[in-house]
Parts: C-alpha cells; structure tokens; sequence
C-alpha cells in the first residue's frame, strides 16, 4: 500500500505502541496531577478500588504473565513451575542491590545510595539483565531434560523443580555450611529503583522508595519494563521463532517433519519465558516487596500466572494482559474492597471475610474457564480452533464424517458470500485467467456440503 | 540393500548408543541408593531400624493414595491433581468424626468400634466427592485436549484447598488434635500405628487386587482402558466404570486419610499438595497405571523419605521434598515407564 501521507501511515503502523504509552501516561497524569485537585467524593473511592500500589502488583504480574505465555501460550509446553523464575529474579536482586546478610564485597555501580553503604548495590536496570540472563540459564537447565516429556509429564517435573527451588532457597541459610540466601528469614531491605539522569529533572525524585508519591512514578518505570516485554512477545510471535512455537504447540510431529527445530525452539521458549519471568522478580523484590523471603514463592503463585493466561486466552499478547490485571486486581486490592462494599450494605464486616475465600475463587474460576471459556476472554483465532475442535482420535471414534459436516455446516453458517466474492474477485485482478465465477453458482455448490 | 535402509541403520545405532547411556546411568543411580542404603545400615543399624519402621508405616498410606492417582491414570490418562487434596479433607471428615462426634481420645482396644465408623465415613465420603468432580467436571472435557481436564483437577485442588481454608472447616493453621497411643515403642516409633495402618492398608490393597483382576468390573475398568470404544461395542457402561474408578480411587483416599488423621493427630489445609505429589512420584516410580507398581513405588518412596530424614547419612528433613522430586525428575527423564511399567504397557 502506498502511504497517504507521511504521518497517518506513521500513526497507523504505531497503533498499539502509541495506545499504550497513551494509556500509562494518562494513568501517570491521573495520579500526578488529576486526582490531588479533585474533591474528596470523587477521588476517595477511586483511590479505595484503585490505589497506586495495586496498579504497580498488576503491571509486574502482567509482565510475569507474559513471560508464562511464551512458554504455555506460545510453545504449548504446560510450566507448572514458573515461580521459580520469580524467585531467583527476587534473589538476584538480593543478592546484587541489597543490604550485606552475609556479603563483604563492597561495590557500588550507579547505584542509588549512600557511597558509605556496605555491600553490593548495583542499579536496577543492570539487574534486570543479570537476572534476566539467570533465569534464562535456569530455563534452559530446566528444559533441557525435559524435552522428550508429554504435556502432563511435564507439568509435573515442571512443578518438581519449582518446589526444589523454593525449598533451596527456604534453606538457604545453611547450604553445606554457607549462608546462601539467608533462609526464611530472606533479605529484608532491598534498594529502590534508581533513575539515574532522570533524577535530574525538576520534581522526580532520584530514587523510588515504597512511599506514595514515589509509587506513581514506578507507574512509569514498571509500565516501561511491560510495554518492553509486550513488544518482545508481539515481535516474536510473527517472526521465524514464534511460528516455529505456534507450529510445535499446534502438531509436534508435523512440525518437526517440517524442518522445525524441535530441540532449539523449546529451549528458546523457555529461556524467554524465564528472561521475562526475572525481570518480574527483580520487578517484585525492587519495587513492590523491598524485600524477598521464600514464603511468597509457592506453588500457588505459578497457579495464579497460569490461570492469568488462561483467563486472559492463551496466546493472545492482549487478552493474557488483560487477565493479568484482573486477577492481580481481584487478588490485591479487589476482593477486600468487593467485601468492604458488600459488608456497608448489608452491615456485616466482611473487609477480611472475603480475600479468605481467593484460593477457592482462583479454583472455581478456572474449573469453569475450562468447563465454558476454554479459550480465554480474548482468545487467539488459532487457539480457539485448537481447543474447540475434539481431538483426531475421537473424531475417527464417533465418526469423522459427521464431525466434518457439523464443521462445514457451520462454516456455512457463519460464511459471508460478498467476502467470497471480495476474494474472487480479487483474484481475478492479479490474473486475468482467474475468472472470478458467477456468484449464484458458489453459494449453491456450498449450500449441498453431503453431496 | 538401498541407500534409504543404509541411513536407517545408521539412526537406529545412534538411538542405541543413547539407550546405553541412559540404562548405564540409571543402574548407576540405583547402585548409589542401594550403597546409600548400606552406608546407613553399616552407620547405625538401630536408627535404621527406627527408619525402615517409619518408612513403612508412610509408604503404606503413599501406596494408598498412589493407586488413586494411577488408577484414574490408567482409566482416562488424567493426573487427578485434586487427589491429594481430596485425602487431606478426609483427614479433616476422619477428625471430624472420630474427635468431635465419637470423642476418641485414646487410640487402643476402646476405639475399634470407632475407627470402623470413621473409615466407612470417610471412604464414602472420598468416593462420593471424586465421583461428583468426575460427574461435574471430569466428564465434560473427555474429548477436549488434555490441557484442559489438567488444569481442571489443578482448579479443583485449589477448590479443596480452599474449603479447608475456611475457620469453619479447618481454618490455614494447622491443628492439632488430643490423640494418644499405648502401646510399645520401638526406636521410636510406636508399634500400634505400624500395626494398624498394616491391618487396614494391606486388606484394602488385596480386595482392590481382587476387584481389578477378578471381578467383571475391574474387566471393564481394563477394557475401557484399552479401548472405549470397542468397551462400549461389547456392551460395557464406560461412564459407570469411569465413575466406578473414581468412587474406587476416593474410597481410598479417604481411608488413607483416616489413617494419616490417627497417625499423626494433626490436621492442614496444605497437607494434600505435597502428600499429593509424593504418592504420585510413588505411582509414576512403580509405573503409572500399574497397581502392584504404586504399592511397590509407595513403599520405596516412603522408605527413601524416612531414611533420608532419620539415617545417619541423610539430607535430613528440610531437603525431604527437593529428595522426593529430584526422584520424580530423574525417573521422568530416565525411565517415564517406571519399575514395573514397559513402554507400551496395559493399563491397570
């Protein structure tokens, strides 16, 4: 297509980066600026359901959300175990921007403390990296034994490691003698994200501590780390590598019989999913937490980003980030405040009552995601043809040819003769002897589909 | 000879080579448990027997929950993620029943009568909550990927999980209950514990031997795990021998959590997970849908465990779990088959 002008094809090859850094901005703005000035009516109840932590929790679950969906969504490779990623991005972090436990080498990079400070701190945004590129090693350590497994088999090894990293790190306060990580007690005070040149202007602050004013501008930063991690999966999925997943997921053996790297393409979909699923960690332990301590680091957490997938529809870079955020919502802040409303109307208190109950509403909600929505909220087109139609060998037992009209019947239900037309007669354009053929006869050969 | 087959048996002395290697390294692995087991003995054969004790008394309670897991495998090819979950709200229904209802205090003579009612209840109980989740959930997605009937049991375990939560049901700490025992004790571990989770385990395993290989349902439980379609040909209810299955598997859940409930007079919401998990390393070890396997695997299992946790040359408590899932992981990786299991083995 030949650009109308310059700006309008710019703008509409940018739709849904300019849309999302939109959308951080006004957040920010809203924060910032919009909702100090307004009057206590209008702004009380938007802080109480929407407070500036909870809007950091979901950015940060939303990128470990996206890391899973490479690894689920993508490859099709059930990770039953993702928190582990969490954990070791978390100790990366407290191994590497956090008050000595046990730690004498003094050295500071960028960092944003006092040069008095004993032990390691280095800035924020070289530890993402490190623990990126950790966890990614872990990854790849994770699934390199396991490329042989079936779907469940290796949800369960994928769960079996998980455990082990956690209780490596729930002992690790005496590894063979070494205080490692600390053991339950974790690493209480980790350094805040530093902005470096940023901290220059006028009004931001140098460092990003726990405190209110701070937290909205960790809407900024962590907003960042997600629209990184968005661009990444959207990038990913079209290229070589994100077909070659989409190929595995869809038919092992298809694919391999196509040339596609089997070995060298689940690696690669692990070690992104665990990349991303460390910037997540050092994301949680820098900038929500400032602190890790193995008791967060259960197999719950794995459940919860999985589920944010499934509920969001696996696959599609939107929908898992948008389930991200409903569920980091609900698990936060949204299941109190529902019960903080609930208790004013009918005069009980139930501010406490109803977060108890989350275990059972993650559950429930993903027995009839699977019963009713298996594809998701958003689903993918191609996951949705995926999980909707039974599988071959069930075709073949109740008898494939009445499956396959079924599938035609609707087919022609939901078909759109000027669509057909549209691609007839488009290809009658590119080659004369393609004669787009009379419209009347199409519709008939296709209304007889058992002829 | 062309030059097709040429390069056929070249790959074929390549997948060879890798068999080898692989059996070469699992024997290793066996040898060093065994030695390992040895070292302990050699170490300290009164600790040891103090662990062998407690091991069986374990792996008898992991057989139990490992042929629900196996058995469910064998029939449909689901893992019942929510199994352990189900064990651990029997064990609330067993301190339910036996404490709050029939006041047992003191476990000897006096409690038989007791203990019978308890295991009936929660045996009823297992079989008619695994029912129901099969006749709910289960059944919907039998064609579906299997994705989906996975992360379903994975739902329905937090489900569980979350009905024990609650400070009705059992509340998230765990409670302990006033339970006693009498009897000898031998290197610590009380003899009557052993000897009752024996008297209850071992006749329940042989009638579950004797409905699968014996009676006309456990034919049918084997042919629909051959072939539900060719069951349902000759006749065979395949949704009633699938629930039939379930209610077995449940029925066994809930009287390992009788037992689990009197053994250790205490009571978690976050039992079942790793309870769970461990019985089902047990199922995978003796081979999966194998059910002299998941007695076998129950009893190595839970024999690796104690050791581990009262030898001499253990890791000790802390690393129990990390011991039991490097176990799974190695046996996934090495010998998914399992002891007992061949690669393309029956069912059940």
């Amino acid at each position: 297509m030949p650009a109308t002008s310059g700006f309008r094809a710019w703008l509409a090859d940018h739709k849904w980066p300019l849309g999302y850094v939109a959308i951080i901005v006004c957040l920010f703005l809203l924060y910032q600026a919009i909702l100090p000035n307004l009057i206590d009516e209008v702004s009380t109840p938007v802080t109480a359901w929407l407070p500036v932590a909870t809007i950091n929790e979901c950015l940060m679950w939303a990128i470990m959300a996206l890391g899973l969906n490479v690894v689920v969504g993508y490859a099709g490779l059930l990770d039953l175990g993702y928190v582990a990623f969490w954990a070791l991005g978390g100790y990366t972090a407290g191994w590497l921007m956090a008050a000595p436990f046990n730690w004498t080498w003094d050295f500071q990079l960028f960092a944003p403390v006092a040069e008095s400070y004993p032990g390691t701190h280095i800035t924020f945004w070289l530890v993402i990296l490190i623990a990126g590129c950790l966890c990614a090693l872990l990854g790849v350590a994770i699934g390199a034994p396991t490329l042989r497994l079936r779907g469940d088999y290796l949800a369960l090894v994928t769960l079996g490691f998980g455990e082990v990293i956690t209780q490596f790190f729930r002992n690790s306060n005496d590894i063979d003698g070494y205080n490692v990580a600390n053991g339950d007690a974790g690493i209480p005070i980790i350094d805040p994200i530093g902005l470096g040149p940023f901290g220059l202007i006028a009004g931001v602050p140098e460092s990003l501590t726990n405190s209110g004013s701070d937290n909205i501008y960790k809407i900024l930063v962590l907003g960042a780390l997600l629209g990184l991690c968005l661009f990444v999966s959207l990038r990913i999925r079209g290229g070589r590598l994100g077909r070659a997943w989409l190929a595995i997921r869809e038919d092992q053996l298809a694919a391999t019989t196509m040339g596609v790297p089997l070995v060298r393409s689940k690696l690669l979909a692990y070690a992104v999913g665990a990349f991303f699923g460390g910037i997540g960690g050092v994301a949680n332990a820098a900038g929500i937490t400032g602190a890790v301590s193995p008791s967060g680091f259960d197999f719950g957490k794995s459940v919860l980003v999985l589920l944010m997938v499934v509920l969001g529809g696996m696959g599609n870079v939107w929908g898992v980030t948008i389930g991200a955020f409903l569920l980091a919502w609900l698990n936060s802040n949204g299941l109190r405040q529902i019960g903080v409303t609930i208790g004013a109307a009918s005069g009980k208190n139930l501010e406490a009552a109803l977060p108890r109950y989350n275990f059972l509403i993650l559950g429930l909600l993903l027995v009839f995601m699977m019963l009713f929505r298996r594809e998701g909220l958003l689903p993918e087109k191609r996951t949705k043809a995926l999980l909707t139609t039974p599988s071959r060998i069930e075709m073949e037992s109740v008898g494939a040819h009445i499956a396959e009209a079924e599938a035609k019947n609707r087919a022609i239900a939901e078909s759109n003769p000027n669509v057909d037309a549209e691609i007839a007669g488009s290809a009658g354009a590119v080659s004369p002897d393609l004669e787009p053929p009379a419209a009347a006869e199409s519709t008939n050969a296709l209304k007889d589909p058992d002829q | 000879m062309t030059a097709l087959a040429v390069r056929g048996s070249r790959r074929q002395s390549a997948i060879r080579l890798r068999r080898v290697v692989e059996r070469s390294l699992g024997l290793a692995l066996l040898a060093l448990a065994v030695i390992w087991l040895v070292w302990n003995l050699v170490a300290d054969p009164t600790r040891f027997t103090g662990s062998v004790l407690i091991g069986l008394q374990n792996g008898l309670l992991y057989a139990l929950v490992a042929l629900g897991y196996t058995m469910v495998y064998g029939v449909i090819e689901l893992i019942n993620f929510a199994h352990g979950d189900l064990f651990m709200l029997a064990t609330i229904v067993a301190a339910a029943i036996m404490v709050s209802v029939l006041s047992v205090k003191l476990v000897g003579a006096g409690a038989i009568l007791p203990l019978l009612v308890a295991l009936v209840g929660c045996m009823a109980f297992g079989a008619a909550v695994n029912v129901s989740a099969e006749f709910f959930a289960y059944r919907r997605l039998r064609s579906a990927p299997r994705l989906a009937p996975l992360m379903t049991a994975v739902g329905l375990s937090f489900v569980f999980r979350g009905i024990a939560q609650q400070d009705y049901v059992n509340g998230s700490a765990q409670k302990n209950w006033p339970i006693e025992w009498g009897g000898p004790i031998v290197e610590g571990v009380y003899l009557y514990k052993l000897l009752l989770v024996g008297a209850v385990t071992v006749p329940l395993l042989l009638g579950m031997t004797y409905i699968v290989t014996r009676m006309k349902m456990g034919k049918a439980m084997r042919a629909v795990a051959q072939d539900q379609d060719a069951a349902r040909l000759v006749g065979i209810n395949v949704n009633g021998t699938i629930s039939f299955t379930f209610a077995l598997g449940g029925a066994l859940a809930g009287a390992a959590g009788v037992l689990y409930f009197l053994v250790q007079a205490q009571t978690y919401y976050d039992t079942g997970t790793q309870f769970g998990l461990i019985a089902f390393t047990a199922a995978v070890l003796g081979g999966i849908g194998n059910l002299t396997g998941a007695v076998v695997g129950g009893l190595a299992i839970g024999l690796i465990q104690s050791i581990n946790e009262g030898g001499t040359h253990g890791l000790g408590s802390n690393w129990s779990q990390s011991v039991v899932f490097l176990i799974l992981i190695v046996l996934m990786v090495l010998r998914p088959e399992g002891i007992f299991g061949r690669a393309s083995t029956e069912k059940v």
